[in-house]
Formats: C-alpha cells, structure tokens, sequence
C-alpha cells in the first residue's frame, strides 16, 4: 500500500514536470505565430502585386497556368520532432524535379514573370514554416490539456484515496493491537485471582490440616483438587 | 474524414483553395500537381464568383480527405463562407495533426485576424497568460 501511495506521488511529479516543460515550449511557439503571420501578410501583398504586374507584362496567364500543370515541385517533408515525449509535426519544404514553368514567360513580360516566382516562391516557404508552427500549437495545446487533466486526477483523486486507504489500515491495525492488549491483561487478571484463590485454598487446608492432625494425609489425597490440565 | 496519421520523412505536397489569381501564382512557384500517377486529381481548388457554396465545400471536403496533403492555403474570405467547415476540421484534428489548414489573405480583402481561429486562440491565450 505504501508503495502504491510513493508510486503516485512519482507519477503526479513527473507528470507536471511534463505539463511545465510542455507549457515553456508552447509560449515559445505562441509569439512565434503571431510574428509569422504578419510577416506573411506583407509577404502574400507583395506576391499578389508582382502577379498584377506581370499579368499587366504579360496578359493574362491564368488559364495556361491551370491548364499546365503537371507534377508538383514544391512538396513538403514530414518530420516529428520530440519534446518531452511529445511528436510534434514539422514540415519542411523541398525542391522536387525541374521548375516545369521554366519556359513561361519567354515571349513577354518574363523578368515580371520571374519575379513572381521568386515572390510566390518566399511566401510559400514562410508558409510552411507558418504550418508547422501551427500544428504544432494545435497538438501542443491537445497534449498540454491531457496532461493537466491527468496531473489533476492524481492529484484530486488516487493520492486522497490511497491515503485514506492507508490510514484506515493503521487504524484498524492499531485497534487490533488494543484489542490483543486487553485480552492479554484480563488473561493475566484471570490468573492472578486463580492463584490467589488457590494460595487461600491451601492456607485454609494448613490451618485445617493441623487442628484434625491423624486423617492429614488420608483427607489430603481426598480433598486434593483435581490438578489443572496440561495444554501443550 | 481525418487524414492518416503521419510517419517520419514522408512526403506530402501543399493544395490551394484559393481565387483564380491566387491559384495561378502558387501554381507558378510549383506548387501544383495533378497526380497523374495517383489519379486523385488535382490539389488546388479554383473558387470563383460563381462557384456555388455546395461545390467549395465539396472542393475542400476532398481536399481534406487526402492524405498525401499536409498544408491546405485556404484564401480568408473563402475561409469564412465554409467557416464551420474549418472548425470542425481543426476540432478533428487533434487526432490526426494532418492537414494544416492556414488561412490567407486575398488581393481584394485584407487580412482580418479576429476571423482567423487559430489567430484568436493564441490571443485568448496571451491575453491570459
């Protein structure tokens, strides 16, 4: 039962160490996202203006652009980032195979056309650092909910409950011992008034035994008392 | 409904649900890609004017259901039409992490921080702490 109890109190310790360090990483990430996200707002005004200059370079290009598209380039890497036994999601984004718009724009307008790759370019790689950002608050704040509950329970119910268990263990341990206690005393009683009798007894018989002097021993045998029985 | 779980390294592509201009630049800086391989069809979504709400939401319902997307761009104004689309989705996916669901700004309206949900979340918690 003890142990049970030193148990719980390791597991609720440690759960909030988890709860704390999980707490540190999830305000860190917290301003983070903030800052992010106004950049990113700037940086998506800028790309959509480079898209209306080279549209204005070039014409419109929306519906080639649609209708050209092949296999994708940009893709993201998924990785799990441990912290404090938590897997979070991180993305990171990577070139895979030729740019296929390498030949847009070689008729007019290409210097805008490729300033608004390049732009596009940028604000997708801030992007994805805005989505790992994210999901990773997302699952923080999961994990971070869990953990509190859990560190709670400990703390509110099996800590409580084990230790009422204890004490009334010892309770009932402790009226058992003064249970024993007071069985032995009267035991003892008992006996001390059973020799105190049997010393009466005898004196009596003395002084008896004297005053009629010729049938002592003969009376003796017959007065006897039974001898107590011997318990092994 | 949810996307799979995740393994390390995998590779994942990044799909726009976005207006026609939007579209085009992402599609331009590479992003793009019609899974001839797979089949699946095409991972950006082009809302115009005319599109019907019912059609958005089917476009970002297969989007989601995806599980070789990770980020979905989502323009904001398109975001608040299928508003309870999102939330339901970011509810879900405590599960499953996957698809990220990031909200951007459009060329014609700016950027309204109170709508986006994960923005107000995190000014709940600044506020707080």
């Amino acid at each position: 039962m003890k142990g049970r109890l030193k148990g719980a109190q390791k597991g609720h310790s440690l759960l909030k160490k988890k709860a704390d360090a999980l707490q540190l990483k999830f305000r860190s990430i917290l301003k983070k996202i903030i800052d992010t996200k106004q950049t990113m707002g700037e940086i998506m005004k800028e790309a959509s203006f480079s898209l209306a200059e080279a549209k204005f370079a070039t014409g419109d290009f929306n519906h080639a652009v649609l209708q050209n598209v092949n296999k994708a380039q940009i893709k993201v890497k998924t990785r799990k980032d441990n912290v404090a036994g938590v897997n979070l999601p991180i993305f990171e984004s990577y070139q895979d195979g030729a740019d296929s718009y390498e030949l847009a724009g070689l008729a007019k307008g290409g210097q805008q056309l490729k300033k608004l790759k390049v732009n596009f370019g940028n604000a997708i790689n801030l992007l994805v650092e805005l989505a790992s950002l994210q999901t990773s608050f997302v699952t923080l704040d999961e994990v971070i909910k869990i953990t509190n509950r859990r560190v709670n329970a400990i703390e509110h119910v099996i800590i409580p409950k084990i230790e009422r268990t204890l004490a009334y263990i010892i309770s009932e341990l402790d009226e058992l011992e003064r249970e024993e206690f007071y069985r032995l005393k009267k035991v003892q009683d008992k006996k001390k008034k059973i020799a105190k009798e049997k010393a009466a007894l005898h004196a009596e018989r003395k002084a008896r035994g004297l005053d009629q002097g010729d049938g002592g021993p003969g009376e003796s045998i017959f007065d006897e008392e039974h001898d107590e029985d011997l318990l092994f | 409904m949810p996307a799979s779980k995740y393994k390390n390294g995998e590779q994942r592509m990044i799909g726009v649900i976005g207006d026609e201009d939007t579209c085009t630049g992402f599609l331009l800086a590479g992003v793009g890609d019609k899974n001839p391989k797979k089949g699946l069809g095409p991972n950006f979504f082009v809302v115009e004017k005319m599109t019907k709400q019912a059609d958005i939401e089917e476009g970002f319902r297969s989007l989601v259901s995806r599980d070789d997307i990770a980020v979905i761009l989502i323009c904001q104004h398109i975001a608040n039409d299928i508003r309870y689309l999102i939330d339901e989705q970011t509810a879900i996916a405590s599960k499953s992490a996957l698809p990220c669901i990031l909200e951007i700004p459009s060329k014609q309206i700016a950027y309204d921080g109170s709508k986006d949900p994960v923005l107000s979340k995190l000014r709940q918690f600044l506020g707080e702490k």
